[in-house]
């Protein structure tokens, strides 16, 4: 690490090494994703299998369960690199920390966000969602998951250096997860009536795009809190 | 001007100048209260409609004003915090949170009561009850994170990033619920067709916010020097006291 890297350098390396970390891992990364699944198949136990009940509340199903999901794997983000001191190292390296963050969050994103792509159309056949709903589906995974890995990046690097982080974070982060929960389940809920979707979509690209810009900065500052 | 500020932000100056003004701020509170209670609950006229129970407006109308209005002022200690990293502004952010958490639980508990007989039902899932239920989650967070940390310098940190975090994200919460809502309009009338409020309930709704602004400056330093007393048991000016 000697020789100076360039700060896209920088951020391509960080991404690659925890790419690499959650590979070695992947059982544990694993995780979330089989609570996601088994949150869903609680829901039909608890409520009946009724198809057309099931039907009509599938999106909001599908998006709680991707919400506690995403608050779950939260953790990861940042847990390990603050147990091991690489967090020091990566607050004191030459580089604007909000970038090295926005590395770390999108490497979250891809090992818990993108997996839920690959299962969440099979859940959403399960419960009998109809077919025209299930791209809109796809779509706002597809552009609210990063939302939750950014906003919920804020929240970890507050609580990282508590013992019992676990309970805060969820009281932290869940309020701010409202908005996307409203608007990723009122757009799947247009397209299985076969309405226009666009305007839901617009605004989860809005919240994306201001998650992205914003909150990479707010975790840089609450890191450098923690790791003080 | 920045001498004024500068001695206003250290502790024991902070800490006299409230004690002075506490027997003050209590008078006008308990004088604008009565004038505010006897015009609402007395002199204004029976609403047409809601009969006797609009009433709780006076209380809860300046409650729900009250608990955006300190959130605010949270935000700004956060920017003072962490811009200056000024004690006081620690001290004012951390005393003001339960106070703001109260306001909003009156807000929601007044608005539940007046939802009886109104709609029938104490709680129903209109816009502005969600995202003031929101807001009290919001400062929730706000007070548990405050108590998870034990270093109250750092807390005061941490508290200060989630409440800039905060603002930024209130207006987007409060304008998702309202867009939610609008869809999921279920058959219970929410909202009053505004008719202009006349003067003799509005002059006791004003006079009632006027009274809570001054019970919340009461109570925060009351707080305040609580707080002050707590951080600052070791230094000097305390065992002065």
């Amino acid at each position: 690490m000697s020789s100076r890297l360039s700060l896209l350098q920088a951020f391509v390396f960080l991404l690659r090494r925890d790419l690499l970390l959650a590979f070695r891992n992947r059982a544990e990364y694993a995780m979330p994703l089989l609570f996601f699944v088994l949150v869903i198949t609680l829901f039909p136990l608890a409520l009946g299998a009724l198809p057309e009940l099931l039907a009509r509340i599938a999106p909001g199903i599908i998006w709680v369960a991707a919400l506690l999901a995403a608050m779950l794997s939260l953790d990861s983000i940042f847990r390990s690199d603050f147990d091991d001191g690489s967090l020091e190292q990566i607050l004191l390296s030459a580089h604007p920390v909000a970038i090295l963050v926005l590395a770390k969050v999108s490497a979250h994103w891809l090992v818990t966000g993108l997996p839920l792509l690959i299962v969440a159309p099979l859940l959403a056949e399960m419960l009998g969602m109809p077919g025209q709903a299930q791209a809109t589906l796809l779509l706002t995974i597809l552009i609210g998951t990063p939302i939750l890995s950014m906003v919920g990046a804020i929240g970890v690097a507050l609580t990282v250096g508590l013992r019992k982080g676990g309970i805060i974070l969820s009281l932290l982060v869940l309020p701010l997860y409202v908005p996307v929960l409203i608007f990723a389940a009122s757009a799947i809920e247009n397209a299985a009536m076969g309405f226009e979707v666009s305007a839901q979509i617009y605004m989860l690209l809005a919240f994306l795009l201001l998650s992205v810009s914003l909150s990479p900065w707010a975790t840089a500052a609450a890191l450098r809190m923690s790791a003080s | 001007m920045f001498l004024w500020f500068h001695k206003l932000g250290s502790p024991p100056h902070f800490y006299r100048i409230a004690g002075k003004w506490i027997p003050w701020l209590t008078g006008i509170f308990l004088v604008l209260l009565v004038a505010g209670l006897y015009g609402g609950l007395i002199e204004a006229p029976p609403d047409y409609q809601q009969g006797e129970s609009y009433r709780i407006i006076f209380v809860h109308v300046p409650s729900a004003w009250m608990s955006l209005f300190i959130y605010v002022v949270m935000a700004i200690c956060g920017i003072v915090i962490i811009v200056w990293r000024m004690k006081l502004a620690e001290v004012v952010l951390i005393s003001s949170a339960p106070i703001g958490a109260s306001f909003t639980f009156l807000a929601l508990v007044t608005g539940s009561l007046w939802g009886k007989p109104m709609w029938g039902t104490y709680w129903v899932w209109d816009a502005r009850l969600t995202s003031e239920l929101i807001l009290l989650f919001l400062y929730l967070g706000v007070i548990g994170l405050h108590n998870a940390i034990e270093d109250k310098r750092v807390a005061a940190r941490a508290v200060a990033i989630l409440a800039l975090v905060g603002v930024v994200n209130i207006p987007i919460i409060h304008y998702s619920v309202e867009w939610w809502h609008s869809l999921h309009q279920g058959p219970t009338v929410t909202k009053f067709d505004k008719p202009s409020i006349h003067w003799s309930m509005l002059l006791p709704l004003l006079l009632m916010a006027l009274a809570f602004q001054v019970y919340y400056v009461l109570a925060l330093f009351h707080k305040c020097r609580v707080e002050l007393l707590q951080r600052e048991r070791n230094s000097k000016w305390v065992e002065e006291l």
